[in-house]
């Protein structure tokens, strides 16, 4: 059950050595010019069309994106599931909600209050919640997210169960830049390419290497002298961080701010998202975003039980594919492991 | 004061006792085959919809938790062998889609078939009063009837896992799974037996509820979330662990939630003590889940060996 119940000194998988000179093939390097280059089109396309609803679901889609991309970081390189994650979606919202309550708009203070917050609570939940392995940890972290669930469920004080309606959208040095959807777009695809160079400088960095090191046999990360306990509690520390500032842009993005955000069938949808764009890869979980808010829209038109659609299309996948979605996202996107 | 406090002990406890019957499948589904199945919930759901529409066709809440005892069993079998039984090798993460995907499944199943308007089931004409405890303290008759129930069913359990060859089999299953097997015990028949056992538990505690909350689609959601906190204090695969920490989560939660604003008011105002109470009193259950994890990261009762 714990994985220090297994004491294997397997070798520890290829992609924590790989060569650093061997250039990766034409696709791989492209590919994320590719992502973040059709998303910069979209503003096009909804012209073209006339539909400004394309806009508002490619910003949702980003907005998911940012937060998948987050929980990849402790799920797929550290192999730490994490159920609750959701909630940091939550506290950043209610940064947000809560300051422009008390008449603070700034979008920076904003910012600053939800790292605070989520930074603070990732600290305490994550220090409790590593002291335990596998089933353990994914039981505990769904628990730490439903108790900040019912903490905000029962915050009279801000709306309890029906959440805060916003009167607008957040201000940059007083000025409304954001009320134009068209900015609002921009500045997450923004803050989604920075998250995404930050990632993979964290994934390439030493810290990076023993994080996934951990992941592939923490065992002999302990033997050649490494403490996984600090990479992993930092690693779970800046992805709820991450996940707050998704938070944040959310909450700007419907200007309402409500508990829903943050149940646990909202940390269940994340984790399908990194799960179904490829675990443990840099754009995985930014496709996976792409596609689960796509198969939501499709599904959501096509009846008002789309959530029995998707149950079939997790169960069936993973049924179907001998080594889970992992493997079949792996089989998919060619056996490149990039 | 002394009144309310008894009363308030006994709806913790009450409450307590369902959350024993809802996590004992679930400890032994995660110990004996270290599944985690997140659809447990649903089973108590469905445990209460099956009543509620037995009951209302036969008239007689009796019959109605009598038919859909073993309709619940059929479907926790149906389920096992249609897909847990494809889970059991899998990693954690491919166990946590799967269940999930069940959820979002049976969710929207009852919720096409009944609508997702709360249900409510009558309370059984013979246990509608309250019985006189001591002194002027009254205490409903179907509340009192669920905790004999659930101490009826806890003692069988005891028995069963104690003193029988299935308990044995059990026991020996969740600490030593492999070897079990090697010795010839028919491993795959065994776990259907505990999935369909957790799938009747968990629909009885559903059909013993009905009659006191109403019975809607998100009820199974609720309940599994507060059964991952007592099978991780009481330590995965332990029944004991289980029922200590279950009666424990029920009264620190009851207790909590009443007598917590009462308590905060000798160090606060009214107002405020009021609105903290509320605040604290929905987390109370996870800070102890917290405490006791801090000390003792494998549960009050953990179960040997841990060798898998």
């Amino acid at each position: 059950m714990s994985e220090a119940a297994t004491p294997s000194l397997g070798p520890v998988s290829s992609s924590v050595i790989d060569a650093p000179h061997v250039r990766p093939p034409l696709l791989a390097q492209s590919a994320p010019w590719l992502i973040f280059g059709l998303f910069a089109a979209v503003p096009l396309l909804a012209l073209a069309t006339g539909d400004s609803f394309i806009l508002v679901v490619a910003t949702r889609m980003l907005i998911f994106a940012l937060a998948a991309l987050s929980l990849n970081l402790i799920m797929g390189y550290g192999a730490l599931v994490s159920f609750g994650h959701a909630a940091y979606i939550g506290i950043g919202a209610y940064a947000v909600g809560i300051l422009s309550s008390y008449g603070i708009n700034d979008l920076l203070l904003q910012i600053a209050a939800a790292l605070a917050a989520s930074g603070l609570f990732a600290l305490v939940t994550g220090y409790l919640s590593l002291r335990t392995s596998g089933v353990y940890f994914i039981m505990i972290t769904l628990a730490f997210g439903q108790m900040a669930f019912f903490f905000m469920v029962s915050l009279s004080a801000f709306g309890g169960d029906d959440g805060i309606s916003l009167s607008g959208r957040s201000t940059l040095f007083g000025a409304d830049l954001l009320r134009s959807n068209l900015v609002l777009f921009y500045g997450v695809l923004g803050v989604l390419a920075a998250a995404f160079l930050l990632m993979r400088m964290l994934v390439a960095s030493r810290f990076g290497r023993v994080l996934r090191g951990t992941r592939d046999n923490p065992t002999r990360m302990r033997a050649i002298g490494f403490s996984p306990f600090s990479f992993q509690l930092t690693a779970y520390v800046i992805a709820g961080m991450i996940a707050a500032l998704a938070g944040v842009l959310l909450a700007n993005q419907v200007q309402f701010v409500s508990p829903a955000y943050m149940t646990w069938a909202r940390s269940g949808e994340l984790i399908v998202m990194v799960v179904l764009g490829g675990m443990g890869t840099l754009l995985g979980p930014i496709i996976g975003a792409t596609v689960f808010i796509l198969l939501e829209d499709v599904l959501a038109h096509f009846s008002e039980h789309w959530k029995l659609g998707l149950g079939l299309i997790l169960v069936l996948v993973v049924l179907g594919s001998r080594d889970g979605m992992s493997g079949l996202a792996r089989r998919l996107r060619g056996g490149s492991d990039v | 004061m002394l009144n309310l406090f008894l009363l308030q002990s006994l709806n913790g406890i009450q409450f307590g006792i369902l959350l024993f019957l809802v996590a004992a499948g679930l400890t032994l589904i995660f110990g004996v085959m270290d599944l985690i199945n997140l659809a447990h919930g649903v089973l108590y759901m469905i445990g209460a919809y099956l009543t509620a529409a037995f009951a209302a066709m036969t008239g007689s809440f009796a019959y109605g938790i009598l038919i859909a005892l073993p309709a619940t069993l059929a479907i926790g079998i149906a389920l096992e062998v249609l897909v847990f039984r494809r889970l059991y090798d899998r990693s954690h993460l491919d166990q946590v889609l799967a269940t999930f995907g069940l959820i979002l499944i049976l969710n929207e199943t009852v919720k096409i078939i009944w609508g997702s308007a709360p249900l409510s089931v009558p309370m059984p004409e013979a246990f509608s009063g309250s019985i006189q405890l001591m002194g002027n303290l009254r205490y409903p008759t179907f509340r009192i009837l669920i905790i004999a129930a659930g101490l009826a069913t806890a003692l069988g359990l005891y028995f069963m896992v104690n003193h029988t060859r299935l308990g044995m089999l059990l026991r020996a299953g969740a600490t030593h799974g492999a070897m079990v097997s090697a010795l010839g015990v028919n491993i795959r028949r065994l776990f259907m037996i505990v999935f369909g056992l957790g799938a009747m538990l968990a629909g009885f505690a559903g059909g013993m509820v009905a009659p006191i909350l109403s019975v809607d689609p998100g009820m199974g959601d609720s309940i599994l979330i507060l059964t991952f906190v007592v099978i991780v204090i009481g330590g995965v695969g332990s029944v004991r662990g289980a029922f200590v920490a279950a009666i424990l989560v029920g009264l620190v939660d009851t207790l909590g939630r009443s007598f917590g604003p009462m308590l905060l008011r000798n160090l606060l105002d009214p107002a405020a003590a009021a609105q903290m109470g509320r605040t604290l009193a929905p987390m109370l259950v996870y800070i102890l889940m917290a405490a006791v994890l801090y000390l003792r990261p494998t549960g009050l009762f953990p179960m040997g060996g841990g060798t898998r």
